[in-house]
């Protein structure tokens, strides 16, 4: 979950409470959803990235004012800034009212943005707005980048989705054009930077800058490249990639003009959203944002940013049946008062239905259900009179896993001591390790494993049991050890999909192959499970993991459901074991 | 051995208490002697008591030993020499052992003379008849330990001549113990098959036992903690009447990992950097999801909304709802247990548990691996709300011994509204969170085709954390893998939640 840093001070100030206390700002986290992450300063974040001697060393660089780590919910990008929190918890508090946003036309007319048709090859939609008369402050400032930034890491997914560009205004002239060029074709000054470069050299540039590197896959095999400029061919912006350092934002900025890039329009305009309304309180006219009118190829104009309100009509019935109250315990008033407290301004519109105003600051309200899950909150989660559901069964076990935790009671009173092994492991310890070609095993593959033991899912539980017998070898012999769990194998079919495979697998490691014991044990299994002696036989055949010779089929009803035999010295050595060892290894579900 | 033991036993018996030098005199016999009669009687039990009291004392040297054995140099010297014609000193000097000593010292007693002109040499001759050796009878009574006879010269006499030195003693006050008895007999450690058949044992006496010792550990095998455990939470489930889910299915398509649960294709769990996905085989076909519609309406959910919700908005692509994965939630299956009971003429009201293992495709540490065991709950019916979730939630949370609980607004895709589950942990002096909950969204279930009226409220928890909390353990390889220490597998006690 995103974290969002805001000073103890400044929300003591919104929240109109001087003496608010950590726990009583944990308490309020709690309740509407957040969590109070970390109570911390400057100087205690820096201490505890470069070490107390650096932070003592800045001295009064740092600051010692609180500051709250507060996490916020994935759904909820209203909330990524000190702004739209602040905000949310004031109306939450009954401190204010749930603002209302509005995008104007100038009566000069809208501000331009044409489209080519070349974007449609890599990135083909843009958003634009404008902030008008605003007045930054060091805090706003600094905010106001770090929301950006948070939006790229989140609902932008690393900029692939959405890239936002935000400039000076009056350093540009309109209209403004987004189109896509060849690379050799895009040549500018970057953002911090004194020189000019080709987007060529920039990707060249930028291969070893950390913060930059990770997006430039997202064009860089494309022929043409995303640019946006201005009416004098000035270079706003090469999304996703860098902004131009011409129309760089500074403190000093009052009209800051927004454009993003996407190859997901509802998104863009989300993101947009989101960051004209909490921004749009610094602008002389507070919740007030200039429209940009965005011309596409085919003739469609589109006006950004949409700050769209949803009426959503809602049952009574169904909210007070979701909180379990009745008319009397929740009165519609107090319903529409509590969902206005969550920025959901709502009004009755019969005795039976009320009306929820959807601002667009909570593009995370999908269904009336989202509706509902404020109503909850708004009332108190813990407020709410638990009782149980009504719901009568019976209790019912899968029928495998009862038969498997029989099987493992029966195997323990054995002697034998069960072991709980990874379901993931290399290929090497499938095939070589047991002395198995891999291309004649079933293994699922695993495409992205970040280590080698994550290649395969297994196809076998003797490589588990035989690495913990390693892991044990220090202890008093003989180690008897089991496991009965799934292996998984590829599907024949063409389905495209595979099969858990439920195993029980034994082995004996000892100064002798102990055969007759894990016989023995085979033989005991078999006696549990009912099967008549004439049904189950062993008959000599050849594995390459066991020792020549020394292998057998186990047979039930004439069909293999298992392999039993002394271990192959090879298959011990690959284990790194220097005493003989026998085994069992076989299909519990043949027994259902 | 067994008469010294008898006749000190027949002593104390008729004196009471004695000390061991007195048994000394009595038995005629050498201290260290009686103490080892001593302390083989003390072996039976409490007989007699003994207190040792350490005193300084004479002791003999080892020539003081030879010299109490066989005499005192002199006196052996004097015997070497035959009465009446005596024998050439020089013979004497070479076959009788310390001769030069017994040689002066019998010649100052004036035992013997010396004809230094005699033919043949010089010549020893007796000088009384016989003679009284004093000094063997004096090392004899050091011995013996009775030393009040020896006079203040005697004592100087036989230290000057290194045959005693001052040494310490231990001397023991020996007196009738609780059990005194005048024969002793032997004490058996076991009680036998022979003893029972002969009817022996009535008259045998048994060595005590030593209950501090430990016992011998039964030779026998063992369950491992985390599926004891997972034994403790499906009996929970059992004892509640919910029904286990065919969970046995690790790769699963993202149709139903995801799609099927309204979690949107860019939800950043769906990312290769939390989710594995597969090579081989890399996609499934969605044939029976087709078939009746059902992949139509995810689609239409996603892309459109519809059922009263705007959806996402966005481009829903089947390939993508194709790729195979190891599933990242058991919530996978929950939702095709849904699917089905959807698909029966009538709904009937259920209620589903599972616990089995998941996948995700994380950063390693010590309490989280690429795999790990998720368990959940399930419960179906019509009008089900938050106030039912909360109260199946205390109910099962009870039963592990889990009182207090307080509920935190969360989000997660799949469930709204939706619930963080947290308890009161004693030992940490905090609220921790132990789960989460929360209702099926209504973009899930109603195109599976439920009812409209039916709620799904559900709850789930990982299986290692309690498991870690109940057995002490903070790595989480020290419990699953196989690194992990048999022994602490054979030594964790049996599973009880609620203890």
């Amino acid at each position: 979950m995103p974290v969002v840093q805001i000073e103890k001070a400044a929300l003591c100030q919104c929240l109109n409470r001087k003496d608010f206390t950590d726990d009583e700002v944990d308490e309020l986290c709690f309740e509407f959803g957040l969590e109070l992450d970390e109570v911390t300063s400057e100087r205690e974040m820096l201490a505890k990235e470069q070490g107390d001697a650096k932070a003592a060393q800045m001295g009064d660089q740092l600051s010692d004012a609180v500051i709250y780590k507060i996490e916020v919910p994935a759904n909820r990008y209203d909330l990524l800034c000190v702004e739209g929190l602040s905000r949310a918890l004031m109306v939450f508090q009954s401190l204010a009212q749930p603002p209302l946003y509005k995008a104007v036309q100038p009566a000069a007319g809208m501000k331009q943005m044409r489209v080519a048709p070349s974007t449609a090859q890599i990135r083909p939609y843009v958003v634009c707005a404008m902030l008008r008369n605003l007045s930054f402050t060091p805090a706003s400032y600094k905010s106001f980048i770090d929301l950006q930034d948070k939006l790229h890491q989140t609902i932008c997914r690393q900029r692939s989705l959405v890239a936002i560009g935000t400039h000076d205004f009056d350093t540009l002239t309109g209209p403004f054009l987004y189109e896509a060029l060849p690379p050799s074709d895009i040549v500018f000054k970057p953002l911090n930077q004194t020189k000019e470069f080709s987007a060529v050299e920039l990707m060249q540039l930028y291969s070893g800058e950390s913060h930059l590197k990770a997006y430039l896959p997202i064009i860089r095999d494309s022929p043409v490249y995303p640019v946006i400029k201005d009416a004098n061919g000035v270079v706003l912006s090469m999304p996703p990639i860098i902004n131009g350092d011409h129309s760089k934002i500074t403190l000093n900025t009052k009209n800051v003009f927004i454009e993003a890039t996407a190859t997901d329009a509802h998104k863009a305009s989300v993101v947009l959203d989101t960051l004209v309304c909490a921004f749009s309180q610094y602008c002389s006219e507070q919740f007030t944002v200039e429209a940009v009118q965005v011309n596409y190829p085919d003739g469609r104009a589109s006006i950004y940013p949409s700050l769209a309100y949803r009426q959503v009509d809602i049952q009574v019935d169904y909210l007070r049946k979701g909180v379990g109250r009745s008319d009397s315990q929740l009165t519609i008033d107090e319903i529409c008062n509590r969902l206005t407290r969550m920025c959901l301004v709502a009004k009755a519109t019969s005795d039976a239905t009320v009306s929820v105003t959807v601002p667009p600051t909570r593009h995370d309200v999908l269904h009336p259900c989202d509706v509902l899950e404020d109503l909850a909150i708004a009332i108190g989660y813990n407020n709410l009179e638990m009782s149980l559901p009504p719901t009568l069964c019976t209790g019912k076990q899968q029928p495998l896993n009862s038969l498997t935790d029989k099987l493992r009671l029966e195997v323990a009173f054995a002697g034998f001591t069960e072991c709980l092994t990874f379901a993931l492991c290399s290929e090497k310890d499938i095939s070589e390790r047991l002395r198995l070609p891999l291309d004649s095993l079933p293994a699922v593959r695993i495409a992205n494993p970040k280590t080698l033991e994550f290649q395969v899912a297994r196809t076998s539980l003797l490589p588990g049991i035989l690495k913990t017998v390693h892991s044990n070898r220090s202890l008093p012999l003989p180690l008897k050890l089991f496991e009965i769990q799934d292996v998984v194998y590829k599907s024949t079919d063409s389905s495209g999909s595979a099969v858990n495979s439920r195993q029980l697998a034994a082995v004996y490691y000892g100064k002798s192959s102990g055969f007759e014991l894990i016989h023995g044990l085979m033989d005991r299994i078999m006696q549990v499970l009912g099967v008549p002696v004439d049904q189950y036989k062993l008959s000599a055949t050849e594995v390459a993991t066991y020792f020549t010779g020394r292998c057998a089929n186990v047979l039930y009803k004439g069909s293999s459901v298992g392999t039993i035999g002394v271990l192959h010295p090879e298959t011990l050595a690959q284990f790194d074991l220097t005493l003989p060892a026998s085994a069992f290894v076989f299909d519990v579900e043949k027994f259902l | 051995m067994e008469d010294l033991r008898s006749n000190i036993l027949a002593y104390i018996d008729k004196h009471e208490t004695c000390s061991s030098t007195e048994l000394c005199k009595e038995m005629n016999v050498e201290h260290q002697k009686i103490v080892g009669a001593l302390n083989s009687i003390l072996a039976f039990g409490e007989i007699i008591s003994a207190q040792p009291e350490v005193t300084s004392r004479l002791e003999l040297t080892d020539e003081g030993r030879q010299v109490a054995d066989h005499g005192s140099h002199e006196a052996v010297l004097f015997a070497s020499v035959p009465a009446g014609d005596g024998a050439p000193q020089s013979e004497l000097m070479k076959s009788v052992p310390n001769a030069k000593i017994g040689f002066s010292k019998a010649l100052a007693n004036r035992w013997i003379r010396l004809d230094k002109s005699a033919p043949g040499g010089p010549r020893v001759y007796r000088q009384v008849e016989s003679v009284s050796d004093r000094i063997r009878h004096c090392l004899q009574m050091v011995a013996a330990l009775s030393l009040d006879s020896l006079t203040a010269e005697e004592r100087a006499e036989l230290k000057k001549r290194k045959l005693v030195q001052e040494g310490r003693v231990t001397v023991y006050r020996v007196a009738k113990g609780p059990a005194f008895t005048l024969t002793l007999a032997k004490e058996e450690t076991e009680l036998t098959a022979e003893m029972l058949a002969t009817g022996v044992w009535q008259t045998l006496t048994f060595k005590a036992y030593n209950f501090k010792a430990l016992g011998q550990q039964p030779d026998c095998g063992h369950l491992h903690p985390l599926l004891k455990v997972r034994a403790e939470f499906r009996q929970i489930f059992l004892e509640m009447g919910f029904q286990e889910m065919p969970t046995n299915r690790y790769v699963e398509s993202s149709f139903w990992n995801f799609d099927a649960l309204f979690q949107p294709q860019q939800h950043p769990a769906r990312d290769a950097h939390d989710t594995f996905f597969l090579t081989e085989p890399a996609a499934c076909r969605l044939d029976a999801e087709q078939a009746d519609g059902y992949l139509a309406r995810v689609k239409a959910v996603h892309s459109n909304g519809g059922y009263g919700s705007i959806g996402y908005n966005y481009d829903w692509k089947e390939s993508e709802a194709q790729k195979n994965i190891l599933r990242t939630h058991t919530t996978a299956v929950s939702a095709r247990m849904l699917y089905q009971l959807a698909q029966q003429p009538q709904f009937q009201p259920t209620k589903y548990f599972s616990i089995d293992r998941v996948f995700r495709n994380e950063s390693l540490d010590a309490t989280h691996l690429a795999e790990f065991h998720q368990i959940e709950g399930l419960v179906a019916d019509y009008n089900l709300n938050l106030c039912h979730l909360m109260g199946i939630i205390r109910e099962f949370f009870h039963k592990l011994g889990i009182r207090r609980l307080r509920f935190k607004p969360a989000y997660n895709p799949y469930t709204e509204p939706s619930m963080e589950i947290f308890s009161y942990h004693e030992g940490l002096g905090k609220w921790v969170e132990i789960g989460n909950s929360g209702v099926f969204r209504p973009e899930m279930l109603l195109p599976m085709g439920l009812p409209e009226s039916v709620s799904v409220i559900a709850w789930g928890l990982s299986l290692e954390r309690p498991t870690m909390i109940k057995y002490g353990i903070n790595n989480i390889r020290d419990l699953i893998g196989p690194k992990v220490d048999l022994k602490m597998v054979s030594v964790g006690p049996i599973c009880r939640l609620d203890k």
